[in-house]
């Protein structure tokens, strides 16, 4: 491919929020024919580059231009108008409108008369046809078509819009694989176009299969700018995780792991799935064992946790508790069965911020009593004696509102409140993100002490070396597929985990088999 | 690459072809239902009393509610954005007898009904700035210009204003013979009638074939799409509650040209009846959905009603608005059904 002159060209944007720098010099360089992936874990700001470029954030710093002139965007009309589209994780179409609608809104052909129908639904229907989406009429309403091929109807409306640059932000997690192939196909015709193509995904098979070039962002800042055949899968996951392979080796081997419990599991599923979310899957979880789900981003940690726990109902599968059938399909059931599950969302869906942390810490036992029967001061005053000791929440005032409290004591008052359930089951989902250091060895300590005394704890974590420590058994997913199952200990690292999710689908004949053509061609 | 070819293979034929065209159009069945209550009441009306399907009362039920199929298209652009407007009776009051009093204090009549439709424009343009500029729901906002019009209209006057005998605005209300039938069956218009039907005329051609119609469809659809879209989304929510105040305004000519009087007290619920109608003639009160010639059916079924209500005799006059509201439930009921078979 030859070196062309970029279109679009950031360079040392920094970006600050109340309390962090979102971007730290961050640069961008988005080259006409070119599918270009923006990598990097949750937080490592691709979304506010995105925004940045769109002009939904001010930068504070640094340089956009566009085919070589400096700009400043104003926000998606004005995005639009400098040939920027942008195309999200949720389709942002109109539902109540027809496709060819949707795809002319605001482009609509007009005449004398006003907007001219005849016309303008023909005009949809050759830009559906340029896509190779001839065979949809663009007079039927789009709520009638599945979400996938809304999504390919949302990129024709940036063709109608003359757009050269076309940020795909994450189009493919709902997606599965014949709707990615679909993608792609349309991806790729537009890139013989010559559109400059943004992808973000958090797919690896997706991104070598479509990516010519890359960049990789970490915490905020550059991590580097490649061509795609240039690195492989583990030095990409390593430049995202940010620790080399040297590095990823030495680190995180379990020195020991627990003696294998009893060999009943306390809980049992034998392929629970639910449709976008995760596939089949089979999961045991034993009495005393600490099993952390490693993965990247996106690979289906939270969704099978929120599968156990009943918060999303399964669409197949059967699970067993104690060698009894079990359907856990609301959370209340499955608290009811003493399981226990603290969100990765502490801040949404964890502690209620202007309540005291007594009332924080009694919260969950007071909603399985009902609220008939309020917990007696005596009883809350054992509760929260009982667990701020032995959590080490500081400052150790009970009535302070815990919106005070730094995030590392937020988080150990919302696991004293799911413990206070006295659960069989503990999910935990990040109970160590975004907290210091102290506090989250604290945490870990914790769990291992819990799992001691006969809990079973399901670990889930980005830091996959945090993972391998905690973890007796590690199931390792990718793509919303259990890859591995491997027994904790020694033997096992962040590296092999890492290695597993690489090299998954490059040598297994049956994983998308349609994804992974591409990659060979 | 004509339109044809974009068609699906083969064309279902009978029953199928049929199922297949509505479920294209589901969203046009509510309006349907309107026009098919409709024709029911006057087939009714005709069968069990008799003299409906005649020249003089179809003209009457067009003169009678002029200023109701007025205000329903305004709330039709509102509600179709997904809002709503409940300032527009109070407004008519607040319009109507400022209007009189300034032409009984000797102001040029015609300058007089012009202030009286920019009134309508204020209070619209004042309902817009606090939905989209301060986000105060439209629930509330145009709840508190319903106060503030109804609060200003008291302290005018709380006596009925009567227009004077020669004012030319009694002449938007003269009644015009068109076609001399026997007896008094005569087809009559007003210039009342003529406003309301250039109304919704101009309703039509703006929500259909200009870009800012389908922008007011767009933002009942999904407001953030919209925008994503690029859509001028700020701006079309205050021109729809700005036409939604005009046509108040209007409305308060046609009305007080028709009766020849104003009082503070004038209009109170007209603002329910005009969501009754809009609803009634298919419109989604979520928005995005709806069609403005429905809305004027929705206006005539409710005008139809009282005519048919007076016919009757037996029904007592409170019962109206039970039988508006048990139209209403089974309309709003049909439209649920509508929307569950539009999500499968």
């Amino acid at each position: 491919m030859p070196e062309s002159l970029p279109i679009v060209e950031m360079a040392g944007i920094s970006i600050s929020f109340p309390g962090v720098k979102a971007l730290d010099a961050v640069g961008l360089r988005l080259f006409p024919g070119e599918v270009h992936t923006l990598m990097g874990e949750n937080g490592a700001g691709k979304s506010t580059l995105i925004k940045a470029l769109t002009g939904v954030y001010k930068i504070d710093e640094g340089e956009i231009r566009i085919a070589g002139e400096p700009r400043r965007l104003s926000g998606t009309a004005d995005a639009q108008s400098a040939g920027i589209s942008t195309v999200y994780q949720e389709v942002n179409l109109c539902a109540n409108l027809t496709i060819g609608e949707n795809v002319m809104l605001g482009h609509e052909v007009r005449g004398a008369a006003g907007i001219n129908w005849r016309a303008t639904h023909r005009a949809a229907g050759a830009t559906l046809e340029k896509l190779g989406l001839g065979h949809l009429n663009p007079k039927q309403p789009l709520a009638t078509l599945p979400l996938a091929v809304q999504q390919l109807v949302a990129i024709s409306r940036s063709m109608v819009a003359k757009c050269k640059v076309l940020i795909l932000d994450e189009p493919t997690s709902s997606l599965d694989a014949n709707e990615v192939e679909q993608l792609f196909t349309v991806m790729r015709g537009l890139r013989d176009q010559g559109v400059a193509i943004l992808f973000v995904s958090h797919f690896l098979d997706q991104v070598y299969a479509i990516s010519d070039r890359l960049t990789v962002l970490r915490n905020g800042r550059f991590e580097g700018e490649y061509r795609t055949h240039e690195l492989d899968r583990a030095q990409l996951i390593s430049k995202m995780i940010g620790k080399d392979i040297a590095a990823l080796k030495s680190l995180g081997a379990k020195a020991s792991r627990r003696a294998r419990p009893d060999a009943e599991p306390l809980y049992s599923a034998k392929g629970i799935s639910r449709k976008g979310a995760i596939d089949e899957v089979d999961i045991d979880l034993h009495r005393g064992e600490v099993v952390g789900l490693a993965g990247l981003l996106g690979s289906g940690r939270t969704e099978l946790a929120r599968l156990i726990y009943g918060a999303d109902r399964p669409d197949t599968g059967e699970v067993t508790m104690n060698g009894e059938k079990a359907e856990i399909s609301t959370p209340a059931k499955a608290l009811a069965r003493r399981i226990a599950f603290s969100s990765e969302n502490r801040r949404d869906e964890g502690i209620v911020r202007d309540l005291s942390v007594r009332e924080n810490l009694v919260l969950a036992v007071q909603a399985r009593r009902g609220w008939a029967r309020p917990l007696p001061r005596r009883e809350q005053d054992a509760i929260v004696e009982k667990y701020m000791s032995a959590l080490g929440v500081r400052p150790a005032d009970p009535e302070r509102p815990v919106r005070l409290l730094s995030g590392g004591n937020q988080q150990k008052v919302l696991l004293g409140r799911w413990l206070a359930t006295e659960p069989d089951i503990l999910i935990l989902d990040e109970p160590t993100r975004g907290i210091d250091v102290g506090a989250k060895a604290e945490i870990q300590e914790y769990v291992s002490v819990l799992a001691d005394e006969g809990l079973s704890v399901l670990f889930i974590s980005s830091e996959i070396e945090e993972v391998v420590r905690q973890s007796d058994r590690i199931i390792v997913l990718k793509d919303h597929r259990k890859i591995a199952e491997l027994e904790g200990g020694q033997g096992v690292s962040a590296e092999s985990i890492v290695t597993v999710i690489a090299e998954d689908g490059l040598g297994d004949p049956s994983a998308d088999a349609a994804v992974r053509e591409e990659v060979t061609t | 690459m004509s339109a044809l070819t974009t068609h699906p293979t083969a064309e279902p034929t009978g029953v199928r072809a049929l199922a297949k065209r509505l479920s294209l159009h589901l969203d046009t069945l509510p309006t349907a239902a309107a026009v098919v209550i409709f024709i029911g009441m006057i087939v009714y009306g005709e069968a069990a009393y008799g003299r409906i399907v005649q020249f003089n009362t179809l003209s009457n039920l067009l003169i009678n509610n002029a200023h109701l199929v007025i205000l329903t298209v305004g709330l039709t652009f509102v509600i179709l954005t997904g809002g709503i407007d409940l300032s527009v009776g109070a407004v008519i009051a607040f319009s109507s007898v400022a209007g009189v009093m300034l032409m009984n204090a000797g102001w040029n009549p015609w300058l007089a009904m012009l202030l009286m439709v920019l009134i309508g424009t204020a209070f619209g343009a004042a309902s817009g700035v606090l939905v989209q500029y301060f986000h105060v729901q439209p629930f509330i906002a145009t709840l508190a210009m319903m106060f503030l019009g109804r609060g200003l209209a008291s302290i005018l006057s709380t006596v009925p204003e009567r227009l004077a005998d020669d004012s030319p605005l009694r002449s938007l209300g003269t009644q015009i013979e068109i076609y001399d039938g026997p007896k008094v069956d005569d087809i009559v218009i007003t210039p009342g009638v003529i406003i309301a039907a250039i109304v919704v005329a101009a309703a039509f051609f703006v929500l259909h074939r200009t870009r800012t119609g389908r922008t007011v469809y767009a933002i009942g659809g999904s407001e953030q799409s919209a925008a994503l879209m690029g859509l001028p989304v700020a701006a079309t929510k205050m021109w729809v509650y700005i036409i939604s105040g005009t046509l108040s305004g209007l409305a308060a000519v046609v009305y007080t040209a028709r009766l020849g009087s104003a009082q503070n007290i004038t209009g109170i619920g007209w603002e329910l009846d005009a969501i009754a109608a809009t609803v009634i003639g298919g419109t989604l009160l979520t928005g995005g959905a709806g069609f403005v010639l429905g809305s004027v059916v929705g206006a005539l079924v409710l005008g139809l009603m009282n005519v048919l209500i007076t016919r009757d005799g037996g029904i007592p006059p409170e019962a109206t608005t039970i039988i508006t509201g048990g139209i209403l439930l089974v309309f709003v009921l049909l439209q649920r059904a509508v929307l569950a078979r539009r999500r499968e």
